[in-house]
């Protein structure tokens, strides 16, 4: 069997269930917001054939739905279940935007989800359109409530660690709220699944009107398609540039991975268009650079330098020797909690203790850390720099491929030429494209994080269960063939309901 | 500013009726789940009973969602200790609620028979399984369950899921299958007519008996047989959550002492005993909202013995009791806990309020016609 320990088993399981529960997540997203503006069209013109399509839209909107709501329960156990000791070291703070996700977002989604399903002849026009709403309201709310909880995660601030219960609690939580990070990451994945909404509805359109199908609804679909796909993918690229400016402001290292930028850059900092980064030399090779343009995204100047993987490195590891001091006075106040003088070395080295904790994986007694070891654990802090460089490319390139589809289909759609053989074939053929940004752009936020699970505070190899590895294996094996059973049970129905259409529907069951 | 102390008693209370809404709520869908192949043969039947709860179940399961998330915001170490230390019952729970909402969406979406009938036995196990799981997990609360923290607090488990499944373990579960495929019956009683109502008032009068039974059975087994728990330290209930700094006694009986000291608190299983009986008794003279009232209350009540009996434990430790989990050592911050009162006191009302309105705009029976005419039915 692969040799694999049980914090690897972990990532990899939570990897897996967040990657699969995000194919279904940024549909839900933008489906349900392009259902609401259908069916406020119909409710204002009163002209049934866009009733036919909210009702055929809300049939694929479903099936998704269904996946949606099924992968996500695990993700909320799974905390819990591999990853216990970060809830209980920051539970004080990243369970709160999780409860209230609930409180605010999941009750309004899951109540009125089954009356748009079940509400058309039981609730009047206008009535079934609020329920649409809310239902779309109450899907943007969630994705809202878990960007605050993972920006958190990426840039953890309103906190404190409290000795005396050994973990983080809350000090000033309208800053956990308006985190600036949190912020712009909402932002950024709605729009990233309103995309998806409107690439999955052109797309599809697009099938239709090759083939001469449907060929009224699927005209309608693309022009609020392409219209509502132009505004969120321009919206995805402009908010994405804001989380580059905000990593550059407070995860340096993230930025210089996703740049494959060894070396610290001079103001003004130029950005790699291309290059192959070398994990093992700390080079980039073949970097092809545009100058100016990183320094315009990361510090809005031109006068500002930005400071390389090299130079991270040394400030990390001025972090762990400064947070030394930390770890022994804590290791005192658990035994002593009256100890002053101990409380007071806390305090100063407070901020540094996360980076102490990272000789945990060298040493279990951290105050007698050689420099050897304090090194390593220093170049720990640099994430996997050629899949983050490549990864951030690839969904750059799809970001910036959206925005001319969709203005090519707005065009059309204005000019009124929706049979355009190669436009539609390119539509149809870029069905899978949003998924992939959506993926790789997690990747890059999350696998760039690394070795953090919560930035600057806790290693991730500290947050996981006590569990045996031969528990992990199972469970991981079980949820890679219960989803991809599920998965592939999801995609067959949703191309058979496809390819009825919407007229057949009716006479189906 | 309320006090610490305070702000944990409420959140006690509050996990309380996040517990007895999941299982006022969401019971019914998981009792229905369990009926299903039993009070409905043909496919058009089924699809009546599935339709009873289609529209409602995913709100009610909320109630659940929402519980892990109250959990881990107001007592992260209960939320650490017992998802992570029931690690396979919590797998088994996960995949029978993954199933439910994918059973109930594909099911009908194909009309071939074996399809269907294959998912009617998921829905079936997605409704048995977390039934049974939930009581066995209390079940082991009630007896404590083995684990103990090192000095940063990391958790260590050193039971096995097969050692849930002890005899009190599988009283619990079973009294709460019991329970609940009371529950789902008198719901399906009133949403559902003529041979599947038929079918159903017998499930409702065995469930009921047996709930009866099971019920009185662990209770004569709590007194007797299982080891309570009572914290000898002083702890202060103002003080920092770390459950390191107590004392606990562990004894046989000692789950009795609240009853004993105020035998007032004896009226809350007595009202579980009354309601079921109230139950069986509407349901004989057809009165099935009065039914449904009775058997809401019988959840209620049941959930409620249960927290009272274990105050102030959340989790007691078997193997190192002095370390089991209390409200007062293992709750958030106090800033934490008036964060999430504020946010629950604004939505709780909300959500009352809209779910009340959809039971109120899906009222009335379902029957055959509907499922038939309605192209969006389950």
């Amino acid at each position: 069997m692969i040799h694999l320990d049980l914090i690897q088993l972990s990532r990899l399981q939570f990897a897996f269930t967040a990657m699969i529960h995000f194919i279904f997540v940024p549909l839900t997203l933008g489906l349900s917001l392009l259902l609401a503006i259908m069916e406020t069209v119909y409710v204002m013109t009163q002209r049934t054939i866009w009733k036919e399509m909210t009702q055929f839209w809300g049939v694929l909107f479903g099936i998704n739905f269904a996946m949606g709501v099924a992968t996500g329960i695990t993700m909320e156990f799974q905390f819990g279940t591999n990853w216990a000791y970060y809830s209980h070291y920051v539970g004080d703070i990243f369970g709160v935007p999780l409860a209230i996700e609930g409180l605010m977002a999941f009750f309004l989604e899951g109540t009125f989800i089954g009356l748009f399903f079940f509400g058309w002849k039981k609730l009047s026009k206008p009535a079934h359109l609020i329920v649409t709403w809310l239902v779309a309201l109450g899907s943007n709310l969630s994705a809202l409530w878990i960007l605050i909880a993972n920006g958190w995660m990426q840039h953890p601030v309103g906190a404190y660690f409290d000795f005396h219960t050994m973990r983080m609690e809350v000090s000033d939580f309208a800053a956990v709220l308006f985190n600036p990070v949190a912020q712009a990451k909402f932002v950024h994945t709605v729009s990233a699944g309103y995309v998806t909404g409107a690439i999955f509805v052109l797309s599809i359109s697009a099938y239709y009107l090759l083939r001469h199908r449907h060929v009224a609804l699927a005209k309608r679909s693309m022009t609020v398609a392409a219209a509502f796909g132009l505004a969120a993918a321009l919206s995805v690229v402009v908010l994405g540039d804001e989380s580059g400016y905000l990593a550059g402001e407070n995860q340096k290292m993230k930025l210089a991975a996703m740049e494959g930028m060894w070396e610290t850059e001079p103001a003004p900092a130029s950005l790699s268009l291309f290059g192959l980064p070398n994990q093992q030399t700390h080079k980039t090779d073949y970097a092809v650079k545009v100058p100016y343009l990183l320094g315009l995204i990361a510090t809005r100047s031109i006068s500002e330098p930005i400071l390389g993987i090299n130079d991270l490195v040394k400030t990390a590891e001025q972090r762990i020797q400064h947070g030394i001091p930390a770890y022994v006075a804590l290791q005192t106040l658990s035994n002593h909690p009256e100890n002053t003088a101990a409380e007071k070395t806390l305090a100063a080295h407070a901020d540094d203790l996360g980076y102490a904790l990272l000789l945990k994986r060298y040493t279990p007694h951290i105050s007698d850390a050689t420099p050897a070891q304090i090194h390593a654990a220093a170049w720990d802090t640099v994430p996997n720099v050629p899949a983050l460089f490549w990864s951030f490319r690839i969904m750059v390139a799809c970001g910036l491929f959206f925005i001319l589809l969709f203005a090519a289909a707005f065009v059309l759609c204005v000019k009124q030429r929706y049979q355009h053989p190669l436009f539609l074939r390119i539509a149809f053929f870029s069905l899978p494209l949003p998924w992939l940004s959506a993926e790789l752009g997690w990747f890059v936020a999350e696998n760039g994080r690394q070795p953090w699970v919560i930035d600057g505070i806790l290693p991730t190899f500290l947050g996981t269960s006590s569990l045996s590895t031969q528990a992990v294996w199972a469970s991981l094996i079980g949820f890679v063939l219960f989803y991809t059973v599920l998965t592939v049970i999801e995609f067959y129905l949703m191309v058979k309901y496809i390819r009825l259409g919407p007229t057949p529907l009716l006479q189906q069951q | 500013m309320m006090t610490y102390h305070l702000l944990r008693l409420i959140w006690w209370a509050l996990l309380g009726v996040l517990l007895a809404g999941f299982a006022i709520t969401d019971g019914f869908d998981l009792g229905i789940g369990m009926l299903l192949p039993w009070v409905a043969r043909t496919d058009n039947e089924r699809r009546v009973v599935l339709n009873t709860i289609g529209p409602v179940w995913e709100g009610n399961q909320v109630w659940f969602i929402l519980g892990g998330g109250a959990v881990f915001a107001a007592w992260p170490l209960l939320y650490a200790v017992s998802f992570s230390g029931f690690y396979f019952a919590m797998l088994l729970v996960l995949l029978a609620l993954i199933l439910r909402p994918v059973g109930f969406k594909y099911r009908s979406k194909l009309p071939n028979l074996t399809w269907r009938q294959t998912w009617d036995i998921c829905l079936f196990i997605a409704g048995f399984m977390p039934a049974l799981l939930f009581g066995v997990a209390l079940g082991n609360v009630l007896q404590g369950v083995p684990f103990h923290f090192d000095p940063t607090l990391r958790a260590f488990y050193t039971g096995t899921f097969l050692d849930l499944l002890n005899p009190f373990g599988l009283i619990c579960g079973l009294t709460s299958v019991a329970m609940l495929a009371c529950h789902g019956s008198v719901f399906l009683l009133n949403k559902a007519d003529g041979l599947i109502q038929q079918r159903t008032r017998r499930f409702t009068f065995i469930s009921a008996c047996l709930y009866i039974g099971l019920f009185a059975l662990g209770g004569y087994w709590l007194a007797t047989k299982v080891p309570g728990y009572a914290i000898q330290s002083t702890l202060l209930p103002d003080g920092p959550s770390n459950p390191l700094h107590k004392s606990v006694l562990r004894e046989t009986g000692l789950w009795m002492q609240h009853y004993q000291q105020d035998p007032r608190l004896f009226t809350l299983p007595a009202l579980g005993f009354i309601s079921a009986l109230l139950t069986l008794l509407a349901t004989h003279i057809k009165s099935y909202r009065a039914a449904w009232v009775c058997s809401a209350l019988m959840v209620g009540s049941t959930v409620a013995t249960v927290g009272v009996s274990l105050y102030p434990f959340l989790l007691p430790s078997s193997s190192h009791p002095d370390m089991s989990l209390s409200i007062f050592d293992a709750s958030s911050s106090h800033l934490t806990l008036e964060i999430m009162l504020i946010a629950t006191l604004i939505f709780m009302p909300l959500i009352l309020l809209y779910t009340s309105w959809v039971y109120y705009v899906l009222r009335g029976k379902v029957t055959e016609a509907d499922v038939r005419q309605d192209k969006q039915s389950y």
